[in-house]
């Protein structure tokens, strides 16, 4: 196990191993499946998490999002939303 | 009969269990394949089993489990791994571990297996080895070891039952020290074989007291290093489950033969036809066969069910221990203490409580004890045998 670094501007998160996340026509929703379950997730974890590649850090990866919903102002609410996540194993980052 | 109206309600399945085969190296007291098992032998083919993993993925399925018997018995389970990955389920291989070598390991990891589940009998040599009637105890050690190596998530599934519950601290430490992600501690669900032993596997009431407060201790010291469920023991608990989370909701069994079932065990239910893959499409079994609909939603429950404020949370229960311990597959679970037959539960568990206070556990742990048989190991001799009773005793009452 990866010691629980803070996260940071810097830190490049990834979905965490053994998670899988795809968009599902059925659900009309991406999922995160993990072994036997499936979590549906909201169209705005959708969104961070289907950048959560491993190579975009924190800021490019909110910076992305802000551009692409022409909005402003989403690092404080993408950062609590990538906390919770690493706590569920959704998301890591070194 | 199934109308345009109910298709509009009712989601497709999200779950496929291939049951690839009842061949099993294994021997387990509490297997849950059906007893007369042997007499199904005909198995589908690889072509068939291709055309059932298109047709529950194009439905929106997006879990597949490959499981058995020992799954790793069919030479072609990388095909369909890898076709059942491809097709953008999540797969996980639920597996004894006989037969994954490395070169097989290294084969599902090129398929694209995302999951292991691993089974475990018991943290020691003796008690795995005794209930499986093998020697695989340090395999599975091995097997977990190659498990980690390639990276996939690993979950430990070990059934608690009378003989290995003692051991509940000493399983959840041999699971932690294996590095599994999750261990699932799941007392024994009295079906099929485990119901044939029953008598020798029902833990007592203080046993299980313990077991839960073991389990507590160790989640805290673990932390979430290892999640652990400690799966619901029903006879005790006096609370019906929502089985299968709902008949026909969100589960699809294909067994070795291709016959679909809303559960593992549904097939023993009497007066039901269950469609095979042979003779129909996925989504036609899903949503019209008879014996899909039959038990989905409350409209089939009689009373005490129909107009219990708990109906919708538990369903009534499970359909297979109505009929297992009532004879009759339509009443509620007599698990629940509204259960007209409930005094049936209570006279199981009191007399697991006697023989225990009697010390015929002591004197014979998994021999015969006082009125009771010798445990009976899961081969096809035994199904054959056992099935071949069944059939002469089936116009008698089950479980009296």
């Amino acid at each position: 196990m990866t010691s629980a670094a803070e996260l940071q501007p810097d830190s490049r998160p990834r979905v965490g191993t053994g998670f899988r996340l795809q968009w599902e026509p059925a659900q009309d929703c991406h999922v995160l499946l993990y072994p036997e379950g499936m979590v549906k997730l909201n169209q705005s974890a959708g969104e961070i998490l289907s950048r959560c590649s491993g190579e975009l850090t924190v800021a490019a990866l909110v910076a992305d999002l802000e551009a692409s919903f022409h909005t402003a102002g989403l690092m404080d609410d993408v950062q609590a939303f990538l906390r919770m996540a690493r706590q569920q194993k959704w998301v890591a980052w070194e | 009969m199934a109308t345009a109206t109910q298709h509009r309600e009712l989601n497709p399945p999200l779950w496929l269990l291939a049951e690839l085969t009842y061949r099993c190296p294994l021997h387990c007291v509490f297997c849950y394949n059906p007893v007369e098992f042997a007499r199904h032998t005909e198995e589908l083919s690889t072509a068939d089993w291709l055309r059932v993993l298109r047709e529950g993925r194009a439905m929106g399925a997006v879990q597949c489990g490959f499981s058995g018997g020992e799954p790793l018995l069919r030479d072609d389970l990388e095909e369909l791994v890898a076709e059942a990955r491809q097709l953008g389920y999540y797969t996980n291989l639920i597996t004894s571990g006989v037969g994954l070598t490395e070169a097989r390991a290294a084969a599902l990891k090129r398929a694209g297996l995302d999951h292991v589940q691993l089974s475990f009998q018991d943290s020691t040599r003796e008690i795995n080895d005794l209930v499986t009637r093998t020697t695989t105890f340090g395999l599975k050690q091995k097997v977990a070891r190659s498990i980690e190596a390639n990276g996939w998530p690993m979950v430990i599934n070990v059934v608690i039952h009378r003989l290995n519950i003692e051991h509940i601290g000493r399983i959840i430490e041999m699971a932690a020290d294996l590095g599994a992600e999750y261990l699932e501690l799941a007392n024994t669900q009295y079906y099929s074989w485990a119901h044939v032993n029953r008598d020798q596997l029902l833990p007592t009431r203080e046993q299980l007291i313990r077991a839960e407060q073991e389990t507590d201790r160790w989640r805290e010291k673990l932390g979430d290093k290892m999640r652990i469920f400690f799966v619901s023991p029903d006879y005790h608990e006096a609370k019906p489950k929502k089985c299968m989370n709902g008949w026909g909701n969100i589960f699809l069994t294909i067994t070795p033969d291709g016959t679909a079932l809303p559960c593992h065990t549904a097939r023993m239910l009497p007066g039901l036809i269950f469609p095979n893959v042979r003779d129909m499409g996925l989504k036609e079994i899903w949503f019209d066969s008879e014996g899909f609909n039959h038990y989905r939603g409350t409209g089939w429950m009689k009373e005490p069910c129909a107009s219990c404020p708990d109906k919708e949370k538990d369903l009534g229960g499970c359909r297979c221990q109505a009929f297992l311990l009532s004879g009759d597959p339509d009443v509620a679970d007599p698990v629940c203490p509204k259960s007209p037959h409930h005094h049936l539960v209570e006279t199981i568990v009191a007399a697991a409580d006697t023989r225990a206070a009697s010390g015929a556990d002591a004197a014979a742990p998994w021999g015969a004890g006082q009125n009771v048989h010798p445990l009976i190991f899961r081969g096809p001799k035994e199904s054959l045998s056992l099935s071949a009773t069944d059939a002469l005793t089936r116009s008698g009452k089950p479980g009296s």
